[in-house]
C-alpha cells in the first residue's frame, strides 16, 4: 500500500559491503516507507542475500561505505539482537537448526525481548503459550513443533512457517524474508502468503527477497527492483516481476557491460 | 590452594607419607585391605604426567590439601526426598546404613559376603598398584555392601559432602546385582572446600541385571576427587551411566567396564565442566571378553577460563569378542583462549567382525546458531547460555530423576 506521507522506515544510502576481501555490495540505495511491500529480484550471486544479512547485522559481513538508517536511527552501529528488538526482522532463507533448545523457549525468549523494548510486559509460560497458540494459526503450523528443537528434523516448509511464526509473534516494523518461497510446495506457499498478508499493515514493511512470480502473485509487491553486481539497476512496479519472468535477465547483463561492470 | 599449577612429584610423596602416619591403625571390615593398601602405598610413586596414563592429569595440587583423614562431615543442605528416593548420607565417622529403612529387594551384604567379594571384580584384580584405588582402600573406614534382588522401585541416592572440612575422605561401596534385578542409584559428591574425596564404586552385574548409574559430582576449586567406577557385566545384562561432574580443581574419573562374557549392554553418557584453573580428566576403559557386546558412549566437556579437561576412552575388542557393536563419541566446548581440551579415543580391536565407530570434536559455540538467536532479539551472553544450556542437557537428562531435585543444570550455567 503506497502513501505518499507515510513514514520513512529504512533507507539505505550508497552501501557497499564486502565479505573477507570480497566487495558484494556496490553502492544499494534503496528507501521503504511504511505500508510498503518492496519485492528484490535478481540472479544469483547479484548481492540480494548480502543485503539481508547485512540489515540484520551478520558479523561476517563488514559495512565499508554508506549507511543504513532505521526510523532515523543509524541501524550499523547496532548489534544484531538490538536491530531485531527495535523491530528489524530477517526471515532467514536456510533457517538454521539448533539441537537442544526447546523451539518454545527460543519463542517466549525472543518474544519478550521484543516486546520488553516495545515497553510491554513479559509474558509468563503460561500467557506465552495463549499467545503463541494463537499466532500458530496463522500459518497452520502444528503446535507439535513447539515441543521440538529449533528447526532440528523440520522439513524445509516447516522451517519456513517457523520463521513466519517468528514474524508473528515479533510483530517487526521491517521485515525483509529471504526467499520465503524456497522450499515451500503450492500449498505451503499459500499459506505462509497469506501469513504475510495478514501480518502486513499501515505500520510495517516488507522487502520479499524471490525469485518467482508465483511468490508475487500472492504477495502483491507495490515496488520490484533488481540487483545486479551489488546494487540495485531497476526499479519498477510489480509488472517489472512479470517482465523478468518473460526477458529474463539478459538485458541486466548488456546494462553492466556498457557500464564496464559485470 | 588446589589451583596452583605444577609441583614436584615428591611434594605428592610426601604428602602421602604425611598421611599414612596420621591414619589410625586398621580397623573393621576393610582391616585387612586397609592394611594391605597402606603396604602397597607406602612404596607407590604418586602419579605424575612422565606416566602415560597421567600424562595431562596433574594430581600435584592434591599434595595442598591437609594429609589427615576426615571424621566427621556435616549434614549436606540436600533437597527434600520424595517417597521415590531413598536416601544414605555418607558421613565418615558412623555407619551410613544405621537407622535407613531399604527399600524392598535391598539388603545389606555381610561380612563374609563382604570380604569374599570385594576387591574381586575384575577390573580391580587387574589394577593392583593403581595409586587411587590403593589410596581409597588405604584410608576408607568402611564399605556400603547391598546385593539388590529383583526391581527395587525406589531410587537409591548416597549423598557424600565433603563440605568445606579439611583433608581426605574416602568413600567404597559394593553392589551386587542378581540375576534379572534393577536399581537405580545416584551418587552425589559434593565439596566446598580444600579436600579430597575419593570414592570408589565396586559393582557385579549378573545376566539379566540392569543398572542406571547417575554420579552428579560438585565441587570447588580448592577440592579434588578421584573417582573409580568399576563394573563386571555378565551377558544380557545393561548398564547405564551418566555422569555430570563440574567445579572440582581436580576431578580424575575412571569409568572401567568388563563385559566378562560379552553380549551385554553398556551405555556411557559423561559430562565434565572447567573453568578458571580447573583440570577433569575421565579416563575410561570398556574391554569385550566375549561376542555380541553393545557399547555407546558419548564424553561431552565445557571448558572455559583456563580449565583443561582431559578424554582418553580406551575400548577394547580382543579376538573372541566378535560383533562387537560400539560407538564411542567424544564432543568438547571451548570458550576461551585460555582453556585447553585433551581428547584421545583409543580402540584396540584385534576381532574382525565388530563395529567400531569413534569421532572427535573440538568447536567453539556455533557461530550460525549465535546469529540466529541474536537476530531474533536474543542478547550474545543469554544466546550462549541457550546454547550450552542445549548442550549440557543431552547428558543431564539421562541421570536418574532423583537428580533434578540437585538442580544440576542450574548450578552448572551459573558456574560457567
Amino acid at each position: 500500500m503506497i502513501c505518499s506521507d507515510a513514514p520513512v522506515l529504512i533507507e539505505i544510502c550508497d552501501l557497499h559491503a564486502r565479505v573477507d576481501d570480497q566487495p558484494i555490495l556496490n553502492g544499494v540505495n534503496l528507501t521503504i516507507k511504511a505500508g510498503e511491500i518492496h519485492a528484490l529480484m535478481g540472479r544469483n550471486g547479484s548481492g540480494k542475500s548480502t543485503l539481508s544479512k547485512v540489515l540484520a547485522g551478520h558479523p561476517a559481513y563488514s559495512v565499508t561505505q554508506g549507511s543504513v538508517r532505521y526510523c532515523g536511527q543509524d541501524l550499523l552501529t547496532l548489534q544484531p539482537d538490538q536491530r531485531s528488538r527495535i523491530g528489524v526482522f530477517l526471515g532467514f532463507q536456510y533457517p538454521v537448526e539448533i539441537p537442544g533448545v526447546s523451539n518454545l523457549e527460543f519463542l517466549r525468549v525472543s518474544t519478550n525481548a521484543r516486546r520488553l523494548e516495545k515497553g510491554q510486559e513479559e509474558l509468563d509460560t503460561f500467557a506465552f503459550e495463549d499467545f503463541v497458540q494463537e499466532r500458530l494459526g496463522l500459518v497452520q503450523m502444528d503446535p507439535a513443533f513447539l515441543d521440538r528443537s529449533v528447526n532440528e528434523g523440520f522439513s524445509g516448509g516447516e522451517k519456513k512457517r517457523n520463521e513466519i511464526l517468528q514474524m508473528a509473534l515479533l510483530e517487526p516494523l521491517v521485515a525483509i524474508l529471504d526467499e520465503t518461497d524456497s522450499g515451500l510446495d503450492i500449498d505451503a506457499l499459500r499459506i505462509v502468503s497469506a501469513g504475510v498478508n495478514q501480518l502486513s499493515n499501515a505500520e510495517n514493511a516488507i522487502l520479499l527477497i524471490t525469485h518467482y512470480q508465483r511468490l508475487l502473485d500472492l504477495i502483491k509487491p507495490d515496488y520490484v527492483h533488481v540487483m545486479a553486481a551489488g546494487r540495485i539497476v531497476r526499479s519498477g512496479d510489480k509488472t517489472l516481476a512479470l517482465e523478468l519472468e518473460r526477458n529474463g535477465y539478459e538485458w541486466v547483463d548488456q546494462g553492466l557491460k556498457a557500464l564496464g561492470t559485470t | 590452594m588446589v589451583e596452583a599449577p605444577i609441583k614436584h612429584r615428591s611434594a605428592l610423596n610426601n604428602w602421602r607419607d604425611k598421611l599414612l602416619d596420621r591414619l589410625e591403625p586398621p580397623s573393621g571390615p576393610m582391616a585387612d585391605l586397609q592394611a594391605i593398601s597402606r603396604n602397597q602405598l607406602e612404596s607407590l610413586p604418586a602419579p605424575d604426567c612422565s606416566q602415560e596414563d597421567w600424562r595431562f592429569c596433574d594430581l600435584a595440587p592434591i599434595a595442598e590439601i591437609e594429609p589427615r583423614q576426615i571424621f566427621s562431615l556435616i549434614k549436606p543442605a540436600a533437597p527434600v526426598v520424595t517417597n521415590q528416593v531413598t536416601r544414605v548420607v555418607i558421613g565418615a565417622d558412623q555407619d551410613p546404613l544405621a537407622g535407613v529403612v531399604l527399600p524392598e529387594g535391598l539388603t545389606l551384604l555381610n561380612e563374609t559376603e563382604l570380604k569374599q567379594s570385594l576387591g574381586n571384580n575384575s577390573n580391580l584384580a587387574t589394577s593392583k598398584g593403581h595409586w587411587p584405588l590403593e589410596l581409597n582402600q588405604a584410608i576408607a573406614p568402611r564399605v556400603i555392601g547391598l546385593r539388590v534382588r529383583g526391581k527395587v522401585e525406589e531410587t537409591l541416592e548416597l549423598v557424600c559432602d565433603a563440605g568445606n572440612n579439611r583433608g581426605v575422605i574416602a568413600v567404597h561401596v559394593l553392589l551386587i546385582l542378581e540375576e534379572k534385578s534393577k536399581l537405580e542409584l545416584l551418587q552425589v559428591q559434593l565439596s566446598a572446600g580444600a579436600n579430597l574425596t575419593s570414592v570408589v564404586v565396586e559393582v557385579q552385574l549378573q545376566k539379566g541385571a540392569q543398572l542406571q548409574h547417575g554420579l552428579l559430582a560438585l565441587g570447588h576449586p580448592q577440592s579434588a576427587l578421584l573417582a573409580h567406577l568399576s563394573v563386571d557385566q555378565e551377558p544380557t545384562s545393561e548398564l547405564c551411566q551418566a555422569s555430570v561432574c563440574q567445579g572440582w580443581g581436580v576431578m580424575r574419573h575412571e569409568p572401567h567396564l568388563n563385559q566378562l562374557d560379552g553380549g551385554a549392554h553398556t551405555e556411557l553418557r559423561a559430562l565434565q565442566l572447567v573453568n578458571s584453573n580447573q583440570l577433569a580428566d575421565t579416563h575410561s576403559c570398556v574391554r569385550f571378553n566375549g561376542p555380541e557386546g553393545a557399547l555407546d558412549q558419548l564424553h561431552k566437556a565445557v571448558a572455559a577460563g583456563n580449565g583443561r579437561s582431559v578424554f582418553n576412552g580406551v575400548v577394547q575388542v580382543p579376538r573372541e569378542a566378535q560383533r562387537t557393536n560400539a560407538a564411542q563419541l567424544s564432543r568438547s566446548l571451548l570458550l576461551s583462549d585460555r582453556a585447553r581440551i585433551d581428547t584421545k579415543p583409543e580402540l584396540k580391536i584385534v576381532a574382525d567382525d565388530v563395529k567400531c565407530a569413534h569421532g572427535a570434536t573440538v568447536s567453539r559455540l556455533q557461530q550460525d546458531a549465535l546469529f540466529y538467536l541474536q537476530s531474533r532479539g536474543i542478547a550474545p551472553p543469554q544466546a550462549a547460555q541457550l546454547l550450552l544450556r542445549a548442550f549440557c542437557d543431552e547428558v543431564i537428562c539421562m541421570l536418574p530423576t532423583a537428580a533434578h531435585a540437585w538442580q544440576p543444570l542450574t548450578r552448572l550455567l551459573d558456574a560457567v
